[in-house]
């Protein structure tokens, strides 16, 4: 288990204020000024050896993603960063924690990568139902500006950062980078073709990253106690601490900084007091978020979180987000619902997401009632197939692998329905 | 250049080609829906995914840039299935109604889903219809065979400048509407049932009314304005059931104005299909004989000052010149012009009334001057080339004129002919765009040629000489003409000094009208021919009505405002008595005792070669030496630039014939009223 | 399924507040001054705000005429977006999560409650026509589910009895304090491991 004095979110559970004065006495804006003095290529380089992924649900390396940006700054074309905190994955609410409980964790991380990849304007994009986090980050911003700790001169380095929240308003979609930087355009939240990447033409065309809300957080501690430290949790690239959400059939749902690569079975016993029922009454596990393929109890009984073993396992880490279901849950209609948000998440640019997630989700309805032949499963796992890679985001992906990972594990059962419901008929 | 691999062949393709045009190169045939070579790029139907080395996923090959030692795969088997895949999820929601769809026959998606299809169907759930939505009086909807590939509204926004098109909602509640579904604010806004590669937009006028295999095509030249678009003209038996456009790079590309392509129903109204002679004050229906014979009866002493000829808008070179040699040997009368209103012709060089810089060149331009014209309304497809300008280099427009919507941001500098003294005086804002401009445009309309239109033409020669910009390189002087027959009727000199003076005094004995919609005539004593295809206000007046032919049923010449000569075919005949133009000449010269020897059209245009060789060059701009270009000191005036104002669906006689024109305008009308349909 | 629902009944003219002009052009300056476009998600928020908790046409045509954008596009916003209502709700507008992390944890007893205690119908108003609700996709606050959203609050870790008494307290006013109903502050667990409080 991480101890108390490696974890970065100190106030993870909202113990103390949010107040800078709090935070600072946490920690936060501590020698900012001398971290900016050391440059961005040492920013960068450290941020690499930290070995950092994206916490957001891909897992792209940080560091590498910051030398994407142009070194040099055109005239009139600013760089820009973006937080994304459109935090909409079902099981995912990490990001809305450090918002309300370590704003300011999230603000010196914005100065040091807009400083790092030459951006004066910083927009963090948070989904519009956070509205009350919204308030309680524009507070935590207007007394880092009051304190000079970012705007004009920010801490004192000469370096300039206005930091701007711009609202969602109920687009899954919008956490998709390009979409994101869509809807701060003021289009509908459609994702943009790439190539180009938005490192070159992203936000009003300009030089653009975009980073999620933890990955962004957890930098100023980093470069505090240093990359190696980062690097020191976990395994090779897959290092660090993480935040992962419990949630579903356990005792005790909850947030939790953990290491790196933790056991599964001892993120739920240890911290959500373990599957209702006990561990043998365990069904599944959705490892990260609902874009991963659900994992069955086996895999669950030994699998380590972390982003390569859960690739091993045909899933992936995602967003962390741990949805727990247990026997007594119709695994069908679990993923039906899935594919229902998925199918009312879809922005409708692509063909095959824009068709293809209303049929998944019908025909999971129809096997959900036993409606459907055996034969469609198959064509179910086609439909899948057809959609997956085929889009211009990752969405397609998204709402397919869901669907594949229950297929996967759980065609006996379905199998089984289906037969059982045509034999009562016949 | 760019090379790379497509299915083992090594190409060459130049820098900026996508991976699509790569693939076209090299011979492969790439299937798309969203994908239109004249519209950005959206990647959103996934038809054309191709196999690209180092890629894990297929790519679009649409929106990928070809670069350098590419590997690409058109014909593997995840290329097949990807494209397979596409097509059923295209299909499980389009409705199977295709043998009441007017896109049947052309329909890209029946086309490629016989090609890259499966051929059975897996779908057995419901599908989504979808209700219509109403987009004005040509655009007929059926939204549920809609596949969302947004080319309508990219045509929209960008290609006609009217960002009137969007989807709303998401996912597959995604629908394509016009805001509160009004009718699209175009003159262009049919264009989009062309793009449309399936029949969710179709034609309403042409709803039901024929299959495509069942019409006979004709490649023709259009003559609702002075740009020559090129068109095809489709019949079914005597009918013309539409009017499509025809590509032509340095024209009109892919498009056509809304009346170019549905003034046609006009074709089939309001014809003089027998002659007329004037009997008790009331015009009766007559043989060709009897009308002949009325003619002699009333003009045969008629000869030179008395005897006027006016050419109309429609008319094609071959009838000019038969009319001109008509007036010549039988009235040795020379009084012939095509100038219906006032209208300042300097014919001295060709550069002082052709459209000089090109259309196609348009878009060079980084500066673009409108004297008195809205070439919105005047050329619809003008105005896209100019759009284009703005578009590829933020091209500043000016206005000297009335103000008006363009499609672009324009500034209106002024409604008086000081506008343009004072850029002659290096003064003003124009001025100052014009120092740093390398490309200046000018483009002078009719309205502005018509009170001191020499001032103008001549000031701005001025203006652009001393810019460099009125020599063989870049030529800045364009006239922008409203009329199919103008350009035409200048090379074969139709003009006279003070024509429509001399028309309206009482020593005018005979007038004949050609086609001669527009002129303003007061009826006293003289004798009025009228000659044409439609039943206007000038054939009412008119003591003999000798029916003719429209621009459909002949073979002829029209040469647009660049001074590009093309040839219109006859895609049908002319109804019931009714004859093409030379013809009637002929016949009449015959009746005159003055036989115009030519008995086909063939050596009708040999002659007319012979005389006049500018129309022997198809398809080809006159090229232009500037040493003998004059350029006159023209003493300033402080007239008003007034635009006429255009009628645009009415603006010619077949076009006021037709029912379709009739409820565009009316649909105008309601939308400028309420800015809604509702 | 089908998209949104927009009202037939449409007011004839919308005017933001002084207020809210006020608010319009800070939001402005949150953006370089050639994309003013950008601000048109916050300016249909606040024109949802001040009208009654929904966007009639006439703001549309509104924010389009502020912004210069077509109305189109500002229509294609308004109806792209969930949070987005182009027709009335209930003055308490009552949004149940019912995504797979809720549904494990039970929000399908919160939507009958809602039945019971709002309306029969998803998106109708209740007889007194103080509330609807509206069942929507996943909030982000899955760890405290089942959870639903009032306005612009989250009330989190409910059951059967804590929302019972949420609905009551809509129908005197009194709606209970917002956020977890077992009283949690965050996300944390109920046995504390780590970072115990001293």
């Amino acid at each position: 288990m991480l101890q108390d004095k490696d974890r970065i979110f100190t106030n993870l559970y909202g113990d103390f204020g949010r107040d800078i004065v709090s935070a600072k006495s946490r920690g936060d804006w501590k020698d900012t000024a001398a971290l900016i003095a050391k440059g961005k290529d040492w920013i960068i380089n450290e941020v690499k050896l930290s070995e950092l992924r994206g916490r957001g649900g891909a897992g792209f390396p940080t560091g590498m993603k910051w030398s994407f940006a142009p070194k040099e700054i055109k005239p009139g074309r600013p760089h820009y960063l973006i937080i994304n905190a459109d935090e909409s994955e079902p099981g995912t609410c990490k990001d809305r924690d450090i918002i309300r409980f370590e704003p300011q964790k999230l603000i010196e991380g914005c100065l040091i990568a807009s400083y790092a990849i030459g951006a004066n304007t910083c927009y963090i994009y948070i989904r519009g139902e956070y509205f009350n986090e919204s308030k309680i980050l524009q507070e935590a911003i207007n007394e880092a500006y009051k304190e000079g700790l970012i705007g004009k001169n920010a801490c004192g380095t000469g370096f300039d950062l206005d930091i701007h929240i711009h609202l969602g308003a109920g687009a899954y979609i919008c956490g998709e980078e390009t979409a994101l930087i869509e809807s701060i355009e003021g289009n509908k939240g459609q994702p943009r073709l790439k190539p180009p990447f938005p490192a070159l033409v992203g936000l009003y065309g300009c030089p653009t990253i975009v980073n999620n809300v933890e990955t962004i957080a957890v930098v100023p501690t980093i470069l505090k106690r240093g990359g190696k430290w980062f690097a020191s949790f976990g395994r090779a690239k897959n290092t660090g601490t993480k935040i992962f959400c419990i949630s579903g059939n356990v005792n005790n749902p909850c947030n939790v900084e953990e290491e790196m690569g933790i056991p599964l079975k001892e993120l739920i016993e240890k911290h959500a007091g373990g599957v209702v029922g006990g561990w043998e009454n365990l069904q599944a596990v959705i490892p990260g978020g609902s874009s991963m393929p659900v994992l069955s109890k086996k895999i669950c009984d030994t699998i380590k979180m972390d982003f390569d073993s859960l690739v091993e396992v045909q899933s992936g880490l995602g967003t962390a987000g741990v949805v727990v279901i247990d026997k007594s849950q119709d695994i069908v209609k679990c993923f039906a619902r899935i594919a229902r948000f998925y199918k009312h998440e879809s922005c409708g640019q692509c063909t095959p997401c824009r068709e293809g997630t209303g049929w998944m989700w019908r025909m999971l309805e129809r096997i959900n009632k036993g409606d459907a032949d055996v034969q469609e499963i198959d064509m179910l796992m086609d439909v899948t197939k057809q959609i997956e890679g085929h889009t211009i985001c990752a969405f397609g992906e998204g709402a397919s692998w869901p669907v594949q990972g229950l297929l996967r594990h759980f065609r006996g059962e379905i199998e089984q329905r289906l037969t059982f419901k045509n034999k009562k008929i016949a | 250049m760019i090379k790379l691999k497509v299915d083992g062949v090594e190409i060459e393709v130049p820098q900026g080609a996508t991976v699509l045009q790569a693939c076209e190169i090299a011979g492969k045939e790439i299937p798309r829906f969203c994908y239109h070579e004249r519209l950005s790029i959206a990647g959103n139907c996934r038809m054309c995914l191709v196999e690209m080395d180092k890629s894990a996923k297929p790519v679009a090959s649409c929106a990928m840039p070809a670069a350098n030692g590419q590997v690409i795969y058109t014909n593997t088997e995840l290329v097949k299935k990807a494209r397979e895949g596409v097509m059923e999820f295209l299909l499980i929601n389009h409705p199977l109604d295709c043998p009441i769809c007017d896109q049947g026959g052309e329909c890209d998606l029946q086309d490629q889903s016989m090609k890259y299809g499966v051929d059975k169907s897996r779908y057995q759930l419901n599908k989504r219809s979808v209700k219509e939505k109403y987009m004005g009086p040509l655009i007929k909807t059926v939204m549920t065979r809609c596949i969302h590939c947004t080319r309508c509204i990219r045509f929209a926004s960008e290609v006609a400048g009217v960002p009137d098109l969007g989807t709303t909602g998401r996912g597959e509640n995604m629908e394509i509407t016009t805001y509160l579904e009004k009718t699209l604010d175009s003159e262009l806004s049919a264009n989009v049932i062309d793009l449309c590669p399936v029949g969710a937009l179709t034609s309403k006028p042409y709803a039901f009314e024929a299959r495509p295999w069942e019409l006979t095509k004709t490649e023709s030249i259009d003559v609702m304005d002075a740009v020559g678009s090129n068109i095809r003209v489709d019949t079914k038996g005597w009918e013309v059931k539409r009017v499509l456009p025809r590509l032509n790079e340095e024209i009109n590309e892919e498009w056509i104005s809304d009346k170019t392509r549905y003034a046609c129903d006009g074709l089939s109204k309001n014809r003089i299909d027998k002659p007329y002679i004037k009997v008790n004050e009331k015009l009766e229906a007559c043989s060709w004989e009897q009308a002949f014979d009325f003619i002699i009866k009333n003009t045969k002493d008629l000869s030179g000052d008395k005897v006027f000829g006016v050419v109309g808008d429609l008319i094609d070179a071959e009838s000019m010149y038969m009319f001109q040699k008509f007036l010549n040997t039988s009235f040795k009368s020379n009084n012939i012009d095509f100038r219906q209103t006032n209208l300042f012709i300097n014919p001295s060089h060709k550069a002082n009334y052709l459209f000089n810089t090109t259309l196609a060149r348009l878009p060079e331009a980084d500066l673009v001057v409108l004297v008195g014209s809205n070439p919105r309304l005047e050329a619809p497809i003008v105005n896209i080339w100019i759009r284009k300008a703005y578009l590829a280099r933020k091209t500043k427009v000016y206005s000297i004129g009335d103000n008006f919507d363009l499609t672009y941001p324009h500034e209106n500098v002024g409604i008086t002919h000081s506008a343009i003294a004072e850029i002659l005086n290096k003064k003003g804002k124009i001025y100052e765009s014009l120092k740093t401009s390398k490309k200046p445009v000018f483009i002078i309309g009719e309205s502005a040629l018509s009170a001191n239109g020499e001032y103008i033409l001549e000031t701005i020669k001025k203006i652009l000489k001393e810019s460099n910009s009125l020599n063989e390189n870049w030529n800045g002087l364009n006239i922008l003409h409203q009329k199919a027959s103008s350009v035409g009727a200048i090379y074969l000199n139709l003009m006279k000094e003070n024509f429509l003076e001399k028309l309206n005094d009482d020593n005018n004995k005979l007038v004949y009208l050609l086609g001669a919609d527009h002129v303003k005539l007061s009826k006293k004593n003289q004798f009025i021919i009228y000659q044409g295809s439609h039943g206007g206000l000038n054939s009412k007046i008119a003591d003999v009505v000798l029916p003719g032919a429209a621009y459909t049923e002949k073979k002829g010449i029209y040469v647009n405002t660049e001074g590009r000569v093309q040839s219109a075919n006859k895609a049908t005949f002319p109804p019931g008595d009714a004859k093409e133009d030379w013809k009637i000449f002929r016949a009449l010269s015959e009746k005159f005792n003055n036989l115009i020897d030519i008995n086909t059209h063939e050596i009708l245009r040999e002659n007319l070669f012979k005389d006049f060789p500018i129309f022997k060059n198809f398809n080809e701009i006159p090229q232009l030496t500037y040493e003998n270009l004059e350029i006159k000191n023209i003493n300033a005036s402080n007239n008003n630039i007034k635009i006429n104002e255009i009628d645009f669906y009415f603006s010619n006689i077949i076009a006021a014939s037709s029912k379709t024109m009739n409820e565009c305008k009316i649909a105008k009308q309601v939308l400028l009223k309420t800015g809604t349909d509702n | 399924m089908s998209g949104k629902h927009v009202e037939k009944n449409q007011p004839t003219s919308f005017e933001f507040n002084s207020v809210n002009l006020e608010k319009i052009n800070k939001i402005l300056k949150k953006y370089p001054s050639e994309r003013k476009k950008s601000a048109v998600m916050p300016l249909l928020d606040i024109a949802q705000r001040q009208h009654d908790n929904w966007i009639p046409y006439a703001a549309i045509k509104k924010i389009a005429e502020i912004l210069e954008m077509p109305h189109i596009k500002v229509y294609e916003v308004a109806t792209f977006y969930s949070m987005y209502n182009l027709a009335p709700v209930g003055k308490y507008f009552v949004q149940v999560c019912t995504t797979t992390p809720c549904m494990l944890r039970g929000s399908e007893k919160i939507v009958k409650l809602c039945k019971k205690y709002i309306s029969e119908k998803e998106g109708q108003l209740s007889s007194d026509n103080k509330a609807s609700w509206v069942e929507v996709e996943c909030l982000g606050a899955c760890v405290s589910a089942p959870m639903m959203q009032i306005n612009d609050d989250f009330f989190e870790d409910l059951n059967e009895e804590t929302a019972i008494k949420i609905f009551e307290g809509i129908k005197s006013d009194q709606l209970p304090k917002f956020g977890s109903q077992k009283g949690r502050i965050g996300f944390e667990p109920n046995k504390r491991l780590t970072l115990v409080k001293n």
